[in-house]
């Protein structure tokens, strides 16, 4: 529950506590079709790690199982062990309702939902509360709270009640990031959230994200081989649904330890 | 063969590199003649639509009055209007709506949004299509056989509802699982990835953004509710039944439809306007219906949210 951003800073994070996420021999089928063989990573807690590799390499797979909505996609197997801030999330008492709600999820396209942007940040909270258990204020103050963050705040609040799927692809974006935060999000998976953005847009959603450091554990996947050199800690490197390499972000683009880790960073292929 | 040469070897003596060919001018007249051979397939669709309402309006002129439809049968048919057939046409589409749209509604929510793809589902989906495809006469033995005597519903509104229910059942769930997937699949996932169980999902953002569609399909089959004979034909429906003593569920009712046959094959003497009177009267009303369905159908989607 507590973050500790200044732990990031040194590379050796030795006691359990510093994981947000761990997985052990995470294999996952869609059918027959094998997306993800034996990953064992860990992720530590407060940083931004990228998640790379060329298309099919088993990056969104690998992301949609951190919050189980890989179960929602039908005829998905999945085996070994995920532990999300030290618990497994396989187990029997587990919620995947509350397990969904402390991971969050940003997509590609912005997925605002087609209702107002009002409604749109309290949607998180509504569904997991008693109808009326917010007062009037408390919602406006969490509405507020939740847009001054993401830097939408000043372009939207005289509009509140417009419709969200109005708003600028960017605007679009930031939202479906702020409509995470009432709900107090631990972790938050970012699947290529810049990818349909212009120039400036992905400018802004990355000093967005970068602000976000430290306050959440954020796991990024991305194509962009600047970006992730850009606004990562670490990174990981993934293909054909195998990790092949996990270091730092400057030591894996300025020495990477494998050798198709250093031919996909120079872009030889992907 | 002159001219598919002519299509691939490029103009020599042609003055710029972009004169038609003889090839694409044939092409061209070609392509005009079947464009006005598909359009005048197309007003032929109209043609019998205006030329069977006009001519039941002229045949029907003397006896479309208020009177008509505000008074009873009389005379042993011969006179009078159509009261009683049609409030009970009307509330044999009522009634079997009210079986029919929430037990289609609920059947294709599921089949949609939660069903997996299974066998099961298959089975389910392939016995909706063939329940469409079965004959209404067929559906009115059913319903003789299921509600009339095993269910001991006797001749009555309610059993011919049921009866009418099945049969617009498939067609409600197809609507209505169209409707559905129609909605985009981003804004469950949005939901999801909050941590919103489906029901959640369905509530508050699947079903708002597809009530349009689905209403569509209920009210369209108000119109079909309203024409089909066959089913109530066994199942309730009744040559004449006194209204001074009311309607009951479990009374025979008259309809329209049936009303329309035994005015014209099987009483004597009934004055022609009032036959073709209860024709248009019956068509209206389907027209109506469907035309309110159309505009009710175009007022929500002007309002749809993204």
């Amino acid at each position: 529950m507590q973050h500790e951003p200044a732990k990031h800073e040194t590379t050796t994070a030795d006691t359990v506590a510093d994981y947000a996420i761990q997985t052990s021999d995470l294999s996952l089928w869609y059918g027959d079709f094998q997306a993800l063989d034996n990953i064992a990573l860990r992720i530590k807690k407060g940083i931004i790690t990228g998640l790379i590799g060329p298309s099919g390499c088993g990056k969104t797979t690998l992301l949609r199982c951190f919050n189980r909505i890989n179960e929602r996609y039908g005829n998905v197997t999945t085996t070994g062990e995920i532990k999300i801030l030290d618990t497994n999330i396989y187990g029997d008492d587990v919620s995947t309702r509350q397990l969904r709600r402390r991971v969050g999820m940003v997509f590609q396209r912005p997925n605002p939902l087609p209702i107002s942007i009002y409604e749109n940040i309290l949607f998180g909270i509504r569904v997991h509360s008693q109808p009326n258990e917010f007062s009037r204020e408390k919602k406006d103050e969490l509405v507020t709270a939740a847009l001054r963050e993401v830097k939408l705040w000043d372009a939207v609040k005289d509009n509140l009640y417009q419709r969200a799927t109005q708003l600028t692809l960017e605007q679009q974006q930031k939202l479906c990031i702020a409509r995470l935060l009432p709900l107090k999000p631990e972790i938050i998976l970012m699947d290529e959230p810049c990818s349909a953005l212009d120039a400036e847009g992905v400018e802004r959603i990355e000093s967005l994200i970068e602000s976000m450091r430290g306050d959440y554990t954020i796991v990024i996947v991305t194509h962009n081989m600047a970006q992730a050199r850009r606004t990562t800690d670490e990174c990981i490197f993934m293909l054909l649904g195998e990790l092949i390499e996990h270091s730092k972000t400057s030591s894996m683009f300025l020495n990477p330890q494998h050798n198709k880790t250093e031919m996909y960073i120079q872009g030889r292929y992907g | 063969m002159v001219e598919h040469e002519s299509a691939i070897a490029l103009p020599t003596t042609a003055a710029h590199p972009f004169v038609s060919t003889k090839f694409e001018q044939l092409k061209l007249r070609r392509e005009r003649t079947y464009k006005y051979l598909f359009l005048g397939m197309a007003i032929m669709l109209v043609v019998p639509v205006l030329a069977i309402l006009a001519f039941l309006t002229i045949k029907a002129w003397p006896s479309l009055t208020w009177s008509f439809i505000s008074s009873n049968p009389a005379n042993g048919m011969t006179a009078g209007g159509i009261w009683a057939p049609l409030f009970g046409t009307f509330l044999l589409v009522l009634c079997s709506l009210l079986i029919a749209a929430p037990v289609g509604v609920l059947a294709g929510v599921y089949l949609n949004e939660y069903a997996r793809d299974n066998w099961g589902t298959r089975i389910i989906n392939l016995a909706v299509v063939n329940l469409a495809g079965v004959p209404s006469i067929v559906h009115g033995l059913f319903g003789l056989g299921a509600f009339v005597y095993f269910a001991q519903m006797r001749k009555s509104l309610i059993a011919a509802s049921c009866t009418v229910a099945v049969m617009t059942l498939p067609v409600i769930i197809a609507s209505t699982k169209e409707a559905l997937a129609a909605v985009p699949m981003a804004f469950r996932v949005a939901c999801w990835n909050m941590g919103a169980s489906r029901w959640q999902t369905i509530r508050t953002i699947v079903l708002p953004n597809s009530i349009s569609g689905i209403l569509t399909g209920v009210i369209l089959q108000v119109s079909r509710a309203a024409g089909e004979t066959a089913p109530i034909l066994f199942t309730g429906v009744a040559f004449y039944i006194n209204m001074d003593q009311g309607f009951a569920l479990d009374e025979k009712f008259m309809a329209l439809s049936f009303h329309l046959f035994t005015i014209s094959k099987q009483v004597q003497n009934v004055p022609e306007s009032i036959q073709y009177g209860t024709a248009v009267v019956l068509i209206g009303l389907v027209l109506v219906v469907n035309s309110a369905s159309i505009a009710f159908r175009i007022y929500l989607r002007n309002r749809k949210k993204w």
